[in-house]
């Protein structure tokens, strides 16, 4: 039912992004500034959720839809890539993949212990924790 | 607008939407077919072999790649949504995004330095983890190629969508929030995407990281400008 109102809703909020980075100069893109936005309509509750949700769940659903014409784009570059091929693939996916490591590395190693959450749980017994943490 | 213009759009968007549908199939039968890979290699191969200019496609590949705008406005809604497991986790957070896009940028500088010394490719890859639009400002202060730091980010997020998780599951990183962080960091939308077919809060981890990455290094690269101006 909110369907399109919500449309309407996500896609005034990247305008508005857009505008401001070329009136601001700011140096992000206008969908960044849009999404920022975003947020903090919701936190401040302008925005209601359920106005947003059925819109958002769409477009997120096909998001890869969007990028099809980008990837399709970098034939337009085949021949340069094809040039440089091997320095160009080990480039991105050698630091692609030193990325993917250092993040999730860094992540696992800061992120709050979720067994002390497991403790505040009442449902399972000392016991059937201790065995958890043991495994 | 000229009707045969028109056509070429319509044409554009179905061609587009009809080899994601299949994409999305073969998909479903073969989980590891990505179905971008599918989907724009089908339509490579189609403008490849029918002769098309790149052009005529992108007429109306163009009107699909607008949606892009409020489908990234559109991921404040998970990000809303997981805010409070995202406000316990704020300190791993922000330590794993700086982490990973700092690793980003030197790592394009150590690999590129041992096996290149073309200088149009070395500018425009060092910001290649985050969005297009972020890279294509970048490397136009670096004095870089824009149109190849766009190409570049989005071979990069193609290569994490791809392999990412397959990846850092090899690694054994399993948990939502480190796939999230590490896929948003290190490919940007295109990874998100594909962290959202897994799962939301993996999609509204990836989400937060692709955003606060495309500012971390924004702000990363302003000693370098510094650096290169005088």
């Amino acid at each position: 039912m909110y369907g399109l109102l919500g449309f309407i809703i996500l896609a005034a909020f990247h305008l508005v992004g857009v505008w401001l980075q070329h009136v601001g100069n700011i140096p992000l893109p206008g969908n960044v500034i849009g999404l920022l936005l975003f947020l903090f309509a919701l936190y401040m509750r302008w925005v209601r959720l359920e106005w947003v949700e059925q819109a958002a769940q769409f477009l997120l659903k096909h998001m890869l839809l969007f990028f099809i014409p980008y990837v399709v784009g970098i034939i337009a570059f085949a021949p340069l890539l094809g040039e440089h091929w091997f320095s160009i693939l080990a480039g991105i996916g050698g630091s692609t993949t030193a990325v993917l490591l250092a993040t999730a590395w860094s992540a696992r190693r800061w992120k709050s212990q979720p067994s002390i959450d497991a403790e505040q749980v009442p449902t399972s017994s000392p016991i059937e924790k201790r065995g958890e943490r043991m495994l | 607008m000229m009707f045969s213009e028109l056509l070429l759009i319509i044409t554009g968007i179905t061609a587009t939407i009809g080899a994601y549908l299949l994409a999305r199939y073969v998909h479903g039968r073969f989980p590891w077919m990505h179905p971008i890979l599918i989907s724009a290699g089908l339509l490579i191969v189609i403008i490849v072999t029918a002769d098309i200019p790149l052009e005529a496609y992108s007429a109306g590949g163009e009107w699909l790649s607008m949606l892009l705008g409020p489908a990234t406005v559109a991921l404040g809604v998970p990000i809303y949504k997981h805010r409070e497991q995202i406000a316990k986790q704020f300190k791993p957070i922000m330590i794993s995004i700086i982490c990973g896009s700092v690793i980003g940028i030197v790592s394009v500088m150590v690999i590129l330095w041992l096996l290149t010394d073309v200088q149009a490719i070395i500018l425009s890859m060092l910001p290649k983890s985050v969005s297009s639009p972020i890279s294509i400002e970048i490397s136009k202060v670096l004095n870089g190629v824009p149109e190849l730091a766009a190409v570049f980010s989005v071979c990069t997020g193609l290569f994490g969508s791809v392999f990412g998780i397959t990846i850092l599951q090899k690694f054994g990183f399993r948990d939502d929030m480190s796939i999230g962080l590490a896929m948003g960091t290190a490919a940007h939308g295109i990874g998100t995407a594909r962290c959202l077919a897994n799962s939301e809060e993996q999609g509204s981890f990836s989400g937060l990281a692709m955003g606060l990455a495309g500012v971390i290094t924004s702000i990363l690269f302003v000693p370098i400008y510094i650096w290169l101006i005088p």
